[in-house]
Formats: C-alpha cells, structure tokens, sequence
C-alpha cells in the first residue's frame, strides 16, 4: 500500500540525560558519610573495615543496607542516604 | 482489540453513501440504481473500490482505491447502501434489494426490470492481509515511532545495525505485521503492561507486539507472551537482578493448562530444545522486550560471566497427559484448567542418567545425587532447582503410585545432608556453608519452592533433566520462582 518501507521502534523511545558528575569534596571534615551495604557476600566485612578506617580519623559514618544484592535499592534506603549524608560508599564485594 | 474508528472526516455526514466496485457482478448489474438514487432528493456519493470510472453514468464517483472511506464505512460486502443523518449512520443495507434499498432511500421504482434482489460480493477491504493493511495505515492503532527504511538498505540489517537484535535476525516490525500481532489480543494497545527493568521503561502492548513480531511469535501467542511479561515483572522474579547477574541465569518459562495445547507448545520429544515456534519465540520475546523497551544489554547491565544459550530463549510446556499428575500450576496455586506461566530463574539442563533403578526409593536416592550438586555440592538453600522428569523415570514413580507431592518430599529428604559434611573447610575445600551448621542436618533446597519438578520428554531415554537456578536463591523471601494465570 505504501512504497516507503517502515518499521515500529520496538524500544523504550528513551533519551538518557547526561549529567555531570559531582566533584569530589575536598575534605571530609564535618562531612556526614554513609556507607551502604548492598547485600553480597561478605560486604559487611569490607564495610566494617572502612568504617573504622574512617571512624578512627574522626569522621561521621552511618551505616545503610539494601535487603538483598538481587534487587535494586528500596526507595525508602535511598531516600534516608540522600537525606541524612553529604557522601556515600557503595560498596561490592564477594 | 479494541478498534478505535472515527469517521474520516472527508465522509459525507448526510444523504446516501453506495460503496461499490466492478469487479462484482452486483455492483454492474444495479448500475441504473445509483442514478436513480438521486430521485429522492438526498445527496448521494458513490465509492468505487477498484475503478473511478464506474459507474459510468454517475459524475463525481469518488476514488475509493485507498479503501480508506470502505474502512472507516467497515464495510464487509459491496454493494453497500448506507443513509447518514447528522454524521451518523441512520442505516444500511447490503447487497442488492430492491424493497430494502426502497425504503431506506425513500425512493420508488428503483431498478425497473432488475432481479427483485442478489446478492453482493465480498469487499476489497476484507480480502485477506488487508484488513490489517487499512488498520495499520488507517486506523490510528500504532503510537511507537516509525522508522524509514530506504529501499538500498536490508531491513533486517538495519535491526542488527540499531542493537535490536538477540544477535540472530529478526523480523522486522512492519506496521502491517504488528497490527495483526495486536489482533491476537483484546487489550488496548497503549494500555501499560508494566515498567521494564533496567531502565524500569513503560511498555505497552504495542511494544509488546512490536517484539512479539521480531521474536517471531503468531498473534495467538500474545496471551501467552502478556501472561509470561507480567510474570517476570512481579516483585519477588526480581527481574532486574537477574539480568544484572554475574550468574548464568535467564528466565525459564513453563506453560501449563490448555493454552500449551492451543497453540501448539512441545512438552515431549526434545521439549527443552530447539524447533518448535512457539517455544523459541515466547521465549525470546521475554528477552528481546527486556533488551529493547528495558535497556538490558549483555556488557551494559547484563554482568553475566558466562551466560547460558537459554539466554535466547528457554521456554517450553509440562506435559499433563497423564490426568494423575498434578500440574506445575496447580501445585503452585493456579486452579486446574487454567493456562498459567512459571518462572523460574535458571541456568543450563544437567544430565542426569539412571538406567539401573527399578523402585522409587532407589531413584529417588539417585537422584539426590546429582541434585545436590547444584550450584556446589557443599552449598545448600543457596540456589533452587528444577527436575525435569522424563516418562520413563516418571513410569517408576507412577507404577509404584508416587504422586508429586510424594517424590517432591522424598527428593527433599534425600537431598539432605549432615551439616559437618558441608561447612566452610570441610572436604578439604573451602566453599560451603557457614560453620554454625555444623551439627545440624541441612537440606539442599528450601522446603516450599526450592525444587520444582516439571514433567516432560520423549517417550524413551531413561534420562531426567535438571535446572539449576540462581545464586539469589539464598534469599529465600525476596527472591522467588512465581506463577500467574494467563488471562486469554
């Protein structure tokens, strides 16, 4: 019926938007540092150790967890990190 | 499928429409009729589907070669006489009849020396293909963007070259072809059947037809296709870690209940493997929707180390010949005679091989063998599993009047285990449980849905199958195999 060839675009039809990464703070002090732990195995040490890394330089550390590594974080989790820290540390360990 | 159609607007919205053509014999022989028409006093057009030089004897015969204004009239058969009054239909007669098309246009004596009736013929509108041509081009169905193919280019290249592809060709999403995809299914089109993982996109049952179309799916298997979709998207499949895996596992998909039948789903010879359509192409929808509304690309999100072929596809039906056996879908809670999809997270099949055992118990126990080797056979709770029972191994357990529930709670027992055998150090390797089991019994897969048997095969081979599923088996409450009616 129509001499153009066409076809449907079987893809979400979304554009990512390009956001510029924010710049590292350049000192921790008086910072607020959450460190959360996404559930793999054995994260919980590595956490630990960064915990009293971080502690033992007198720095504010509060801890988070997702439920489980095979979800996405609940929005409540990252909300709570957003509110109450300045950084985080996502940390992945096996 | 709900047809949206609002009359164009070109159409008259008073007097008299004849929609006609010269290829029908009818049409010809009433040909005095549409002059005569006019008497009335009513404006009168004619549509000539194949000709506008028919009916000679009318000026002003309108072009209808497009078949938009036989589409937007849904007409069936010509000739059709139609009486419109204030943009709405006041009434239609098809074929030709004398008394009737009298009545409805308000005039006498039509057609003198004519046959008092005959009938019409069918549409060009309605021949077969058609229909879902004038939908698509037509019909206002399809919101998704339309992309140019140029004649010098492949069209299935260019699906390659776009990243829409699984990596083997597909069939290109024309409109012609997702329009009759969406026939298979009586829901709206743009209706949202949920946001796909990872980047948690809508997806519409277009969308879900548009991939339906390039897995090569039939439109009779978009219930089926919705039905498994909606599955993978309850909480507890947990979709998005799936794909992110560095695991092998992709989505498994069993059909149970009379829809495997309908549209011809395999159970039996080779049930697990290639060559009938409507597994390979459900299955590879569920992929193809994921990467292509969802994001989920191997390399991108996808972190799997290893992967599995079942990545393609991995879809195929329970064999529920034997009126005993409890289905898949039942013992999952879906009431028996429903169709109703599983899915369970999983990697590769694993031979298993008994010739030898001639009693449940003994099978059972050989079984177990094997079974405790998901994953590794030191883990236990840490990734579920599927048995696939073949009828000769099944033949065992029925002979001896062993029901599913019966061999499920055996395989469980016999795949429990001393925990000293199991923790962290034992056996001289370091891979196992946590050491606080040491002086318990630990079973190998979690007592409600860790291991699924599913019957299907050939009718010879003295061979089981078995599934291993994902390491995020562990969490027992979050992540889960699940089982969802399908809705026909």
């Amino acid at each position: 019926m129509s001499n153009a060839f066409t076809m449907r675009d079987p893809t979400g039809e979304a554009a990512s938007v390009q956001r510029e990464r924010l710049k590292p703070p350049p000192s921790l002090d008086g910072l607020t540092i959450g460190l959360l732990d996404i559930g793999k195995t054995r994260s919980d040490e590595f956490l630990d150790s960064v915990d009293r890394l971080l502690t033992e330089r007198g720095h504010t550390v509060r801890r988070y967890a997702k439920p489980t590594n095979a979800k996405p974080a609940p929005i409540a989790v990252v909300q709570n990190i957003a509110a109450e820290c300045d950084i985080v540390v996502e940390a992945l360990a096996d | 499928m709900p047809r949206p159609m609002p009359l164009s607007p070109s159409l008259p919205t008073d007097g008299l429409i004849v929609v006609a053509k010269r290829d029908c014999p009818t049409c010809t022989l009433i040909e005095p009729v549409y002059r005569e028409l006019a008497g009335g006093g009513l404006p009168v057009s004619v549509y000539s589907q194949d000709d506008p030089g028919f009916p000679s004897n009318i000026k002003g015969v309108r072009d209808d070669r497009s078949l938009e204004a036989s589409f937007h009239l849904d007409v069936e058969i010509v000739p059709t006489l139609i009486r419109m009054e204030g943009g709405k239909e006041a009434g239609r007669r098809i074929g030709w009849h004398r008394g009737e098309w009298e009545e409805l246009a308000g005039v006498r004596g039509l057609g003198k020396g004519l046959p008092a009736q005959q009938p019409g013929c069918g549409s060009k509108s309605v021949e077969p293909g058609v229909r879902e041509q004038l939908l698509a081009r037509f019909g206002g169905l399809l919101k998704a963007r339309q992309i140019e193919v140029s004649p010098m280019e492949d069209p299935e290249e260019v699906c390659f070259e776009r990243g829409w592809t699984d990596g083997l060709p597909v069939v290109p999403p024309t409109d012609e072809r997702v329009v009759r995809m969406l026939s298979g299914t009586r829901r709206d089109p743009q209706e949202v059947v949920g946001l796909i993982p990872p980047n948690l996109a809508e997806c519409t049952v277009e969308k879900v037809a548009i991939n339906a179309v390039m897995a090569g799916c039939k439109p009779e298997y978009m219930p089926v296709v919705l039905g498994v979709l909606e599955a993978a998207l309850l909480p507890n499949f947990a979709m998005h870690g799936l794909l992110c895996t560095l695991y092998f596992s992709g989505p498994v998909v069993i059909i149970n209940g009379p829809v495997a039948k309908r549209i011809g789903m395999n159970c039996g010879l080779n049930a697990l493997g290639q060559g009938n359509r409507a597994n390979a192409a459900i299955g590879r929808t569920l992929q193809l929707i994921i990467r292509n509304v969802g994001g989920g690309i191997p390399g991108g999100i996808d972190r799997a180390a290893l992967g599995n072929p079942g990545k393609y596809t991995f879809c195929f039906a329970e064999d529920e010949s034997d009126p005993e056996w409890e289905p898949l879908s039942v013992w999952r809670g879906v009431p028996r005679g429903k169709s109703a999809v599983t899915l369970f997270h999983g990697d590769g099949v694993t031979a298993f091989v008994d010739h030898g055992a001639r009693t449940p118990e003994e099978l059972v126990r050989s079984m177990a063998t094997s079974l405790v080797a998901v994953g590794h056979v030191k883990l236990a709770q840490w990734s579920n599993a599927i048995l696939v029972l073949t009828p000769e191994h099944y033949r065992v357990f029925r002979e001896a009047g062993w029901d599913r529930r019966r061999i499920t709670d055996a395989l469980h027992d016999a795949t429990t285990r001393p925990g000293r055998d199991l923790i962290k150090g034992a056996q001289g390797l370091h891979e196992g449980i946590d050491p606080k089991f040491a002086d318990q019994m630990v079973p190998k897969f979690w007592r409600d849905h860790g291991l699924m048997i599913v019957r299907a095969g050939g009718e010879a081979g003295m061979f089981s199958g078995i599934i291993g599923g994902w390491s995020a088996g562990r969490f027992h409450d979050d992540v889960q195999p699940v089982t969802k009616e399908i809705v026909e």
